[in-house]
């Protein structure tokens, strides 16, 4: 009986941190596969997700809303930040298509220090958490392990967004046209798709992967001006692991890290980091392409 | 076979500098600005040329990586972590106060560090060489945030003040020390590492880095062997490093795994690149910038991290040569429009 219960809390927990971590890693999947951008600033996409995610449930549990119901403002903080998906895009990636990939992880980077001091600018350096939200929904006992309903919510809302994902990619003309760009670009302007307009679509929509991820998130953890730094790392292992751009390998990637991460820390915790970065080390050496392979 | 040319014809005479006494006087100005600035800067501005110094240094060695050999390395703070933890470990732990023998332990750990991590990643370029550079580094990080007993965790560690050619400066206080003797060796470390990055970039070995760079193929079938001149590159980079990470320690006076964070190696190669990667000097000139233009703008105000992001913005898509590409463009106009004056 112990047993189980100790095997379910660690796949629960396991599960949970990776359907956030396959959002924030599709974003950053999607944006390499097409615009071939390792982007740093995907990690500050999902801090700013977490940031306006519980701003927006205050305002939404001041008004009264239910606490039941704050899945709605989390999912709108983080659909709302997706306008800094054009900003980014047109603003700054545009120009640094046609250099060096040095230039385009620099430039990110530089993006993910100018939205680290945002945060700090709006929300300040303390640590913040939305109040009661992840305790209003209670726990459900199965095999003696005590499952938190939110996390069986976001995992829910996580594998809805994949499937969505994969069928948009796969069955409309968008996706078509997404996946078309990403293994030739030019073949794919010369029959009449503006690219531009698809890189901005792209971008937008990884952003918005990142910011729901981190909105999701943040009833079950406090969010900390750190979390961006921290989460791309995690988000980069995934897709190591994975395979960079494929959405295959985000799922996968995400799986994989998700559990290793709640099971050392159930076992041996001093292993956590540890063991992650040694596989991703592995994977680089001894299968570049990743895990699943490399088709986006 | 004899018909065959050495690698060494090759490439002799392709562009070796002969040029040497104006470096020598470049060296000289360094030496005397060096050397005068303590008697005037205020001890604030003197004690931050220290990490100045240190950073310069650990620079040389990523931009022997970046701008010669062409691999963007984003775990070089890892070898920052090697020289700081060997100098708190050295001065904390075991009582041994010589920053000579700090520097040798650095140079011989961070050198089989480089070789093992190198043998690794430059079988690899572009993203991927700097993604499994960032692993590795991370790899550290992680490892010293556990290894609690150890290293002291996320609490890192103390560095104790250095014995200097075995001169004991217990008794001077501390921002005497280091605006005094430790200045004036943090100097020497740093004109020694300066001198020789100079050889080696302009040597036979620096070159074929160069021709490596420029194109892998060609330099392939001149003989080169790509791999082991990209390792030997790499060792260098990281001992390079590791010598700068040693200098830096001992003036913060305390190592922690932040120290060699992902986003170390980050501000490392915005150093490089603020200064101009493709000058020998444009890295020096970046860490120069940074660091006093950090301090200016964290006095000011406290969101520094968004005006920093912000010019290293504006620099990667308008001037990717950064400042050191800017000075000479401007040089270069300026020297056309004399000499257009003076033609006719």
């Amino acid at each position: 009986m112990e047993m189980t219960a100790t095997v379910l809390n660690i796949l629960s927990s396991g599960i949970f941190h990776a359907s956030i971590l396959f959002l924030v890693a599709a974003g950053l999947q999607l944006v390499f596969g097409v615009q071939k951008i390792f982007n740093l600033a995907c990690g500050s996409f999902y801090a700013l997700g977490a940031y306006l995610g519980i701003t927006m449930v205050d305002a939404f549990l001041a008004r009264g809303g239910s606490p039941l119901l704050c899945l709605f403002p989390l999912l709108i903080a983080g659909l709302i930040l997706g306008v800094l998906g054009p900003l980014v895009e047109r603003g700054f990636l545009r120009f640094v298509y046609q250099r060096d990939e040095s230039f385009q992880l620099l430039l990110t980077f530089a993006l993910m220090l100018m939205f680290e001091d945002v945060i700090r600018f709006f929300w300040g350096t303390y640590p913040r958490s939305p109040k009661g939200v992840y305790l209003a929904f209670g726990t459900i006992h199965i095999g003696g392990a005590a499952i938190p309903v939110y996390n069986l919510l976001v995992i829910g809302a996580s594998l809805v967004i994949a499937s969505l994902m994969g069928f948009m990619l796969r069955k409309t003309r968008f996706g078509r046209i997404i996946r078309a760009t990403a293994s030739n670009p030019e073949m794919v302007q010369a029959l009449g798709v503006r690219s531009s307009t698809v890189f901005v679509k792209v971008f937008t929509l990884g952003t918005v992967l990142g910011t729901v991820g981190g909105a999701l998130v943040v009833p079950t953890t406090a969010a900390v001006s750190e979390m961006a730094v921290h989460l791309i790392v995690l988000a980069f292992a995934v897709v190591v692991i994975g395979g960079l751009g494929s959405m295959k390998g985000a799922f996968v990637g995400a799986l994989l890290v998700g559990l290793l991460k709640s099971l050392s820390m159930a076992i041996y915790p001093e292993l956590e980091m540890m063991l992650i970065y040694l596989i991703v080390i592995g994977v680089l050496v001894f299968r570049p392409q990743g895990l699943v392979g490399g088709q986006p | 076979m004899t018909a065959v040319p050495g690698r060494k014809e090759l490439v002799q005479g392709a562009s070796l500098p002969r040029r040497n006494w104006r470096v020598a006087i470049l060296l000289g100005a360094f030496l005397l600005a060096g050397a005068i600035w303590p008697l005037v800067g205020r001890d604030y501005q003197v004690y931050l040329t220290l990490s100045f110094f240190s950073y310069s240094v650990a620079l040389l060695g990523l931009n022997l990586l970046f701008n010669y050999t062409g691999l963007l390395s984003f775990g070089h703070a890892l070898f920052l972590g090697v020289g700081g933890y060997t100098a708190a470990f050295l001065t904390y732990k075991y009582s041994l106060m010589s920053m000579e023998l700090i520097l040798a332990v650095t140079l011989i750990l961070s050198g089989v560090m480089a070789l093992a991590v190198g043998f690794v990643c430059v079988r690899y370029i572009k993203i991927y060489f700097a993604m499994l550079t960032l692993a590795f580094g991370m790899l550290l990080h992680s490892f010293l945030m556990k290894t609690y007993d150890l290293t002291g965790g996320d609490e890192g560690m103390h560095v104790l003040q250095p014995k200097l050619l075995g001169f004991e400066f217990g008794t001077m206080d501390k921002m005497t020390f280091f605006c005094g003797p430790y200045y004036y060796y943090s100097l020497v470390i740093f004109l020694i590492a300066l001198t020789l990055m100079w050889r080696i970039v302009h040597s036979h070995f620096g070159i074929c880095l160069q021709a490596i760079r420029d194109n892998p193929d060609k330099a392939e079938y001149l003989g080169i062997s790509i791999r082991s001149y990209r390792l030997r590159a790499f060792v260098i980079s990281g001992c390079f490093a590791g010598v700068g990470g040693a200098l830096m320690a001992p003036a913060t006076g305390h190592v922690d795994p932040a120290f060699v964070f992902w986003t170390h190696s980050g501000d490392m190669v915005f150093m490089v690149l603020l200064g101009g990667f493709s000058n020998f000097f444009g890295p020096m000139l970046g860490s120069l910038v940074f660091i006093f233009l950090r301090d200016i703008v964290a006095s000011a105000t406290e969101y520094w991290r968004f005006i920093f992001g912000a010019i290293l913005a504006v620099m990667v898509i308008m001037a990717p040569e950064g400042l050191m590409g800017m000075v000479m463009s401007g040089w270069h106009r300026l020297r056309s429009l004399t000499i257009k004056g003076r033609s006719p």
